[in-house]
């Protein structure tokens, strides 16, 4: 809601300065977004009279014009506006002017024509975006005024960000209101005397929808003239409201609506036939709007209807064939109350927005339509003249809101807000608000005027006090609770404990949007079901992620164009994978993920400036997996996941679920994302990692261990991780620990094999280990991996 | 050889000279001639020694088996059995002394060697070591985590929830039913009319009021989505939500908690308001806006008091309990903390910018 603050002031006048006023409406829950001047800066513009207008004697288009500006002598002006003419009130800028944009004025000579100033169009003067002509003064604007001090343009546009629930303030008489109450002063309404009729004519009205509609007030108005201009004080409070003029019944429509917050409309009386129906649309019924445009209204909408057609979308938008033209000559006024309820989401729904479907999807007062009625009926009179006639009421009493009786209890009261306020201030607060108050013992009832509709619970009359009160004036205090405490297991591993393995690894935390580009999931999660926003910002963000690639690997080739040699990237976050037997469809999993690419270390003049490879995000990966205490359940087993390098890529399971992958990013991607050299990514899902083992301590052997190194040949495509594995879920008795410590592939065996070097140690908690007890152990072994893996050993 | 460590042997020898008796008989007078004659020898010679082996050269010929010592203990026979124990003693305690001197030339000479050993191994302790340069947290998540700590703290639990949400727990549970202005003021990217991506984390407090009963303490932070780009706009945000539900909590105890957190999460005592607004979840409402000195009111939280339809939606009787709720953006907190000026920067994840945060 944008409105003058000298308008405002007209109504109720606090002793404010803008600031206070702006700080105060804010204070009271009527944010105040901002407070701009209504004109730009100029000086030396005042009200003049052309005394005489000629043809300039060299110039075509130029006029040589007698000024007076209510000087002792009048001003030569050449003037170029063909609506400058002999007797007409203007805007003059005198000699020594600044008009907005730093434009002095200077005595100058035009085509051989002295002029001493400028006769001002709107839009020289910023009052208008474009205007035609010079700005016309009304013939009662007296001559030599300071144009500013006239039109009053030292005033302020408030620009109030109001919340939903302050429909009532949708309305200068609203803001008025509340200032009223926030200052204890009395709000100065402008009279508004009902306008006789002067003619008989009606158009009857009927309701069919009166649970939508259940107030619909018309009248017409014969003989308007179109051709008359806005009066400038009519014209300039629009503008300051951030309204546009257009014409003057229109014009009058919005006047009212800003003024009382009653949406208006004015139909051409001579396009209507026999009567004003107001009726739910069929569906698909079409209409045409005012701007044009042609929608299909559906069931649920209210339209107002002649006996053939829908001729206005109820409470949205009129239709351009019953609309107001410069032909017009009668017209058929509506003022109505539309319940929210029937408005609400449908504008939204055909794209629309309009000043009046803003204000009914928040409410109407519905006690206002016959005083809006009459406020525009007098101005059309007033303006475009004409005759009225009687105003015709179709209602239906059930179906209107009846003013709303609420209790408030003291004790609740103190509750809520935790502090006394004294019984005679709440009642006070109440009355200052217009609110029928009965103070009751311990409690009051209270009976809200039909524009605060908004107020139906106890709540609602906690939050009046509460802000008329003033927040700032309840103190505060500490809470008090009940200690309880809330059950963390020891065995849920934090996620921060994997963010800070990683940190330590040199990796950045991202976050990347969740929404990513379609294409990159379809590449790198090939047939793979999505979910797809319909109405994202754009194409590239519209897909929810499968994984943290996409997002990730943008993020990478984002710092490789900006220089950026290392990267290393990690995020934590949900994945969206379509499932029909979770919740909404959609299996949200928390994943944590990276990608590495460039060098191993910042170059480093000794390490030089290796590039990074499979084993060392591998490593990163193990550290993650180690925070379980359980690292040697997880198995890498070569995979063939689309996203990675055949060669260079493994799926990590515990036991036979898929935990995560970790590899090289398959090089035909590289393109894509923008990389240059190999990227490596990992992508873990948490619920599998996140549970570690509680510790239980064993006895520390006080006897020597013994290590024994073993060397077998296998073959090439044995993987080392298997047949580790195997050794490990053997058996063999005393093995404390076992390392791979070579893998020799080379001249000295055939190109098929390769040779594994493991070190087993061997210890006991009761003794010292004997040669026999090793040897049992490593020829149990050694007869495994002949057996299972083809092994020999290599030294025998 | 070091001024102060010949100052030593100097001082050493002129002390040995001194205890040697002045008047004495003529054979034995020779004797401590001798003796005398010897330590000066000695002495001089250990002082000469440059190396452990030379002193061992000098050990062996006054202290070794046919040492000068040696010599001179042997030829005690000479003396009168008056004279030998007194010459005895002094030769012994001449050995004593020259066993000492030695010693001490030898810790010296060891010494040394070592120091020139070690300062052959001198390097430029000023060359970068050799480290994995650690990452940082991302701004977002440092300030939540920040907040995490001061609400845990004081008790409250840190709950999550799903951001592919339903229109129950997004909005009608949160007293905003279908149509109402609240939900167009959202920017709601819809996947279906009932589904839909969370425009903030106060489901997460249904879903939990679903299944625990108060007193409740929690807060959930998470991202929301709402269907705006531009300069003040990403489609991806983070809030922190909070609440709290038990018998008598009230606007006042509101007021206190988030002062007291605001103070501790800029660690200066800015100048707070608690400004009416209207959220449909709570009633009252307010914002919270802070201020530096000299500086504009910036808006930083919303709040309220739970409104007794939302309670009602999870069962819990709004005449037994009452609760306060809060949200805030981490975005706004995250910038006015650590002086970001570009919203866009938290998801464009340049290096650059996320190492400051380091």
């Amino acid at each position: 809601m944008k409105f003058s603050e000298k308008w405002l002031r007209e109504w109720v006048d606090p002793a404010l300065t803008t600031e206070q006023l702006a700080e105060q409406l804010s204070m009271a829950g009527l944010e105040v977004d901002g407070v701009e001047p209504v004109a730009s800066a100029f000086t030396g513009v005042v009200v003049g009279e052309v005394k005489s207008s000629t043809q300039h004697p060299n110039a075509d288009k130029l006029q040589v014009t007698k000024v007076d500006v209510g000087g002792p002598e009048l001003l030569d002006i050449v003037c170029g506006a063909s609506n400058c003419r002999e007797g007409l009130k203007v805007a003059v800028a005198t000699v020594g002017a600044v008009l907005p944009g730093d434009f002095k004025i200077k005595k100058t000579k035009l085509r051989g024509e002295p002029s001493h100033g400028m006769l001002c169009s709107a839009s020289e003067l910023e009052l208008s975006e474009e205007s035609d002509g010079i700005l016309e003064l009304p013939a009662d604007a007296p001559v030599g005024k300071d144009i500013r001090e006239w039109l009053q343009l030292d005033d302020v546009s408030f620009d109030v960000d109001l919340t939903p629930n302050r429909a009532d303030c949708l309305g200068l008489r609203g803001i008025a209101r509340e200032v009223g109450v926030l200052n204890n002063l009395d709000v100065v309404t402008p009279e508004i005397p009902p306008v006789e009729a002067s003619i008989e004519d009606t158009l009857p009205i009927r309701l069919e929808a009166p649970e939508a509609c259940a107030r619909y007030l018309g009248r017409v108005v014969r003989g308007v003239n179109m051709q008359a201009e806005s009066p400038l004080w009519l014209t300039e409070k629009l503008r300051r409201s951030g309204i546009r003029s257009i014409d003057p019944v229109v014009d009058i429509t919005n006047y009212v609506l800003l003024e009382l917050g009653q949406p208006m409309h004015a139909f051409d009386l001579a396009k209507l036939d026999t009567e004003i129906v107001v009726r739910m649309a069929n569906q698909d019924e079409q209409i045409t709007l005012l701007d044009g445009q042609k929608v299909k209204l559906d069931s649920d909408m209210l339209v107002i209807a002649d006996k053939q057609k829908a001729i206005a979308f109820a409470g949205v938008f009129g239709g351009q064939e019953t609309g107001v033209t410069a032909a017009t000559q009668d017209v058929f006024l509506e003022s109505a109350f539309f319940a929210p309820e029937a408005i609400t989401g449908r504008a939204r729904r055909l794209g629309l927005h309009t000043d009046a479907s803003h204000r009914y999807e928040r409410g109407v007062d519905p006690e206002l339509q016959a005083e809006a009625m009459e406020r525009a009926t007098a101005l059309i009179i007033e303006i475009c003249g004409g005759e009225a006639g009687p105003v015709v009421e179709a209602k239906d009493n059930a179906h209107l809101p009846t003013a709303n009786a609420v209790t408030l209890r003291a004790e609740r009261l103190a509750r809520v807000l935790g502090v006394n306020i004294a019984p005679e201030q709440v009642t006070e607060i109440f009355q200052r608000l217009g609110f029928a108050v009965e103070a009751l013992t311990g409690q009051w009832q209270v009976t809200v005027p039909a524009y605060r509709f908004d107020i139906s619970i106890e709540e609602d009359l906690i939050e009046e006090v509460a802000r008329v009160y003033g927040y700032n004036e309840i103190p505060e205090a500490a809470p008090l609770a009940r200690l309880k405490m809330f059950r963390t297991a020891e065995s849920k591993t934090p996620l921060a404990l994997f963010q800070q393995r990683l940190l330590a690894a040199g990796y950045q935390e991202a976050i990347t949007y969740s929404f990513v580009d379609p294409k990159h999931q379809a590449m790198l999660y090939p047939n793979a079901e999505r979910l797809e926003l319909p109405h994202p910002i754009s194409v590239d963000m519209s897909s929810m992620r499968l994984g943290l690639l996409p997002g990730l690997l943008s993020a990478a080739g984002y710092n490789q164009k900006r220089q950026q040699a290392c990267v290393r990237l990690f995020e934590s976050g949900l994945r969206f994978v379509p499932d029909q037997q979770a919740e909404n469809g959609i299996r949200q999993e928390a994943v944590i993920g990276g990608v590495l690419l460039g060098a191993q270390l910042a170059e480093h003049w000794r390490e030089g400036n290796k590039p990074v490879d499979f084993y060392q995000v591998k490593g990163h990966v193990e550290s993650i997996l180690a925070q379980t205490g359980e690292l040697h359940e997880y198995r890498f087993v070569a995979a063939n996941n689309p996203a990675l390098h055949p060669g260079q890529g493994a799926e990590i399971y515990r036991g036979d679920s898929l935990v995560g992958f970790c590899g090289a990013l398959h090089p035909q991607f590289e393109k894509t994302f923008g990389l240059k050299g190999r990227a490596f990514v990992f992508e873990l899902l948490l619920s599998a990692i996140d549970t570690r083992s509680v510790p239980m301590a064993g006895t520390i052997s006080r006897y020597p261990s013994i290590r024994r190194d073993i060397a077998v040949i296998v073959d090439r495509d044995v993987a080392a991780g298997e047949l580790l594995h195997a050794i490990r879920n053997v058996g063999a008795n005393h093995i404390v620990d076992l390392h791979l410590f070579d893998v020799y592939q080379g001249d000295s065996l055939s190109e098929d094999k390769q040779s594994l070097a493991i070190a087993l140690t061997l210890q006991a908690t009761e003794r010292t280990l004997e040669d026999a007890d090793v040897n049992e152990s490593v020829a149990q072994i050694v007869s495994l991996l002949q057996t299972e893996f083809n092994a020999i050993l290599r030294d025998s | 050889m070091a001024p102060f460590l010949f100052d030593f042997w100097y001082y050493l020898a002129l002390q040995i000279r001194a205890k040697l008796p002045v008047e004495l008989a003529p054979p034995l007078q020779r004797t401590f001639m001798d003796l005398q004659a010897i330590l000066a020898a000695a002495t001089a010679a250990i002082e000469a020694a440059k190396t452990p082996a030379d002193l061992d050269e000098v050990r062996v010929s006054y202290l070794g088996k046919k040492g000068q010592m040696t010599e001179l203990l042997k030829g005690l026979g000479k003396l009168s059995a008056e004279e030998r124990p007194k010459a005895g003693q002094e030769i012994n305690i001449a050995k004593g002394q020259l066993q000492t001197l030695l010693n001490a030339r030898r810790e010296a000479l060891v010494t040394a060697e070592l120091n020139q050993k070690l300062e052959a191994e001198r390097i430029d302790v000023t060359l970068p070591g050799t480290s994995v340069e650690p990452g940082a947290l991302h701004p977002v998540t440092r300030t939540i985590q920040r907040i995490e700590h001061y609400f845990g703290q004081l008790g409250f639990a840190v709950k999550q929830g799903p951001e592919v949400e339903d229109d129950f727990h997004n909005f009608d549970a949160l007293n905003i039913p279908a149509n109402h202005p609240a939900r167009a003021d959202h920017d709601t990217f819809y996947f279906t009319p009932s589904t839909m991506l969370r425009t903030q984390t106060s489901g997460v407090q249904i879903r939990t009021m679903e299944h625990e009963k108060p007193p409740l303490r929690i807060i959930s932070p998470g991202r929301v989505y709402r269907n705006d780009y531009d300069q003040t706009h990403t489609p991806m945000f983070h809030q922190v939500e909070g609440l709290m539900v038990d018998t008598h909590v009230n606007f006042a105890e509101l007021k206190g908690i988030l002062h007291d957190f605001l103070h501790h999460y800029f660690e200066e005592d800015l100048e707070i308001r608690f400004r009416p607004s209207y959220f449909p979840f709570t009633e009252p409402s307010a914002e919270v806006d802070v201020r530096r000195k000299g500086g504009d009111w910036l808006e930083v939280l919303g709040c309220g008091m739970v409104h007794p339809n939302v309670l009602k939606a999870v069962n819990i009787d709004p005449e037994e309990y009452t609760g306060f709720a809060f949200g805030m953006g981490v975005e706004r907190l995250t910038m006015l903390r650590y002086g970001v000026n570009d919203l866009r920067a938290f998801f464009e994840n340049d290096l650059r910018f996320l190492r400051q945060f380091s």
